[in-house]
């Protein structure tokens, strides 16, 4: 199993989750969040006063998949959040070991 | 209709008799007499009562949601704290002590009354001032004392003690503002001078602009200034408030005529004219300078133009008030983005960079454009541009003085004694928790 993390434009973010369920994705997790890279911050004027944001918002997803869906789930995700501007975000792959669903005790790729 | 045919005709028929009939049918006695006997005017007293309501809408909310969307989200309820209170403190002052030292006449009458008509001693409902009952009249200029230092609360706002707030503005309100009022509307020394200032341009605006930039000064910077951001926390409320501060000074100029008549219509377009010129000022500097127009740069335009028109609304002609308020509008926005970065004061709301820089440039604007030239009304038995000019310059510089001086010592003596300042840590937390118990927005 592999557990997908994705920073993406907020703008995406329906497009992605829309993407992910026709490729039979049964649950994302996603979190409003801050950060920069190379698309770098802008500056704000307020009476002259200039304020430099560094840190613009973003969206992170996470998802928890079987290694047999890998491929198609960060396909779908690269598709659906590029936009071909700098700032669409980054997708991160780790290994994920196990699984566990809280309520009926199932565990591994049966707890996806 | 009736009644304004009616009208129409009685002021044609007086016209008729100043101009060389009344041999025939009136002598000037008794046009004089006819004059004489004061009567309340309804259509007036119900545009002064009005007016009045509308210079409140000014002060809260208006002048407090224009503020609190400029300070960060945690010093918001203190901000609004501190404009709603001083409202109803100088309200309470004013039927005190503060109308008297206006308005009644003392021993030092050139700079300030004295304390007959303190507790209002002696008004009825009876009493007339003008064509309006005279509770209306101090009514209407109550809400002017109470809004003054008001608008003196955002040159300090986010670091300074409630306590020590309201003591100051007690002080000033009957040290500074009820002297420089005098001077100006209860016949002193700057009426005598033959200055002019229609709805308050020194005794508003410029005496509170001097007020805030000398407490922005002696306060000193709030924590973090120029290194953090003090970015402003809801735009949109400052919006509101400077579009409900637009409106209201139509109460607040056109009110200052006291009746409803013509001189009320050229303050009431000069007025709109003026604010609108201000924001195109504002954003069209900010377009050219910076590469952006802005909405709080239209806000600030609106009420530098507002604050430009006050002193001269009812002596310019329209073109005169576009003038001005494009003119007023773009210096003082030069005040907030050079002048105070070169300074290196915090008027953390730009108090004294818009309602004492626009407040100055109105005073000393209307001199110029109040000439028949340039449509205004002209100038007075014996006065030029020049010596129009002079007078409105030593009014500035008289209220300047006064103000400065006072502001300075009240300053000194509450820091003194009381402190002005809150401590860092609640300056850090905000003052809405640490000052007053209670947050603005909760998650």
């Amino acid at each position: 199993m592999k557990f997908v993390t994705a920073i993406i434009k907020p703008f995406k973010l329906d497009e992605v989750r829309e993407a992910l369920s026709e490729i039979g994705v049964q649950g994302i997790t996603v979190t409003e969040v801050k950060g920069f890279g190379r698309q770098k911050g802008h500056t704000e004027l307020y009476r002259g006063a200039e304020y430099v944001i560094d840190f613009l918002p973003k969206v992170k997803l996470e998802v928890a998949v079987s290694t047999k869906l890998l491929k198609k789930v960060i396909e779908a995700i690269e598709k659906s959040a590029a936009t071909g501007k700098i700032g669409d975000g980054k997708i991160f792959v780790m290994d994920l070991e196990e699984v566990k669903r809280i309520r009926t005790g199932e565990t591994g790729e049966d707890a996806l | 209709m009736k009644k304004i045919l009616s009208k129409f005709s009685l002021a044609g028929l007086t016209g008729l008799l100043m101009m060389g009939f009344s041999h025939i049918a009136m002598s000037e006695e008794m046009v004089a007499a006819m004059e004489e006997v004061a009567t309340i005017n309804s259509g007036d007293t119900a545009w002064m009562i009005m007016a009045t309501i509308l210079v409140l809408l000014m002060a809260i909310p208006g002048l407090a949601l224009f503020y609190g969307g400029l300070v960060r989200s945690k010093n918001m309820l203190s901000v609004l704290m501190q404009v709603f209170v001083t409202f109803s403190m100088m309200s309470v002052i004013w039927v005190l002590w503060g109308y008297s030292l206006a308005f009644s006449e003392g021993p030092y009458n050139d700079y300030v009354g004295g304390l007959s008509l303190a507790f209002l001693s002696g008004i009825t409902g009876d009493s007339i001032s003008g064509t309006i009952p005279e509770f209306v009249f101090v009514t209407f200029q109550l809400t002017f004392f109470a809004l003054t230092p008001a608008l003196i609360v955002g040159a300090f706002a986010e670091r300074i003690k409630f306590s020590s707030l309201l003591v100051f503005l007690a002080a000033w309100g009957t040290l500074v503002y009820a002297p420089i009022c005098h001077m100006v509307w209860g016949g002193g020394i700057i009426s005598q001078m033959g200055a002019v200032d229609f709805a308050g341009g020194t005794v508003v605006h410029i005496n509170a602009g001097i007020a805030a930039l000398v407490g922005a000064i002696v306060l000193g910077k709030r924590i973090g200034y120029g290194k953090e951001s003090m970015a402003p926390h809801n735009l949109p409320f400052t919006m509101i408030g400077a579009s409900l501060l637009w409106a209201g000074w139509f109460g607040f100029n056109v009110g200052s005529e006291l009746a409803a008549d013509g001189t009320a219509g050229l303050v009431m377009i000069n007025t709109q004219v003026a604010a609108a010129a201000g924001v195109l000022g504002w954003i069209v500097m900010e377009w050219i300078s910076k590469g952006k127009p802005s909405m709080l740069g239209g806000a600030s335009g609106a009420i530098a133009g507002l604050v430009a028109i006050t002193p001269a609304c009812a002596v310019v002609g329209p073109l005169g008030a576009i003038i001005l308020g494009i003119v007023a509008s773009i210096i003082a926005y030069w005040a907030v983005t050079s002048l105070k970065i070169v300074l290196g004061y915090d008027d953390s709301l730009d108090v004294f960079g818009i309602h004492g820089v626009a407040g100055i440039v109105g005073a000393l604007g209307l001199a110029v454009l109040m000439s028949s030239q340039f449509g205004g009304t002209g100038y007075g038995d014996g006065m030029s541009m020049m010596s129009q000019l002079i007078v409105q310059a030593k009014s500035i510089g008289i209220t300047v003085v006064w103000c400065g001086v006072i502001s300075y010592v009240l300053f000194k003596i509450i820091d003194a004694t009381m402190g002005l300042r809150v401590s860092e840590e609640d300056e850090r937390t905000g003052l809405d928790s640490t000052s007053h118990g209670e947050t603005a927005y909760r998650s």
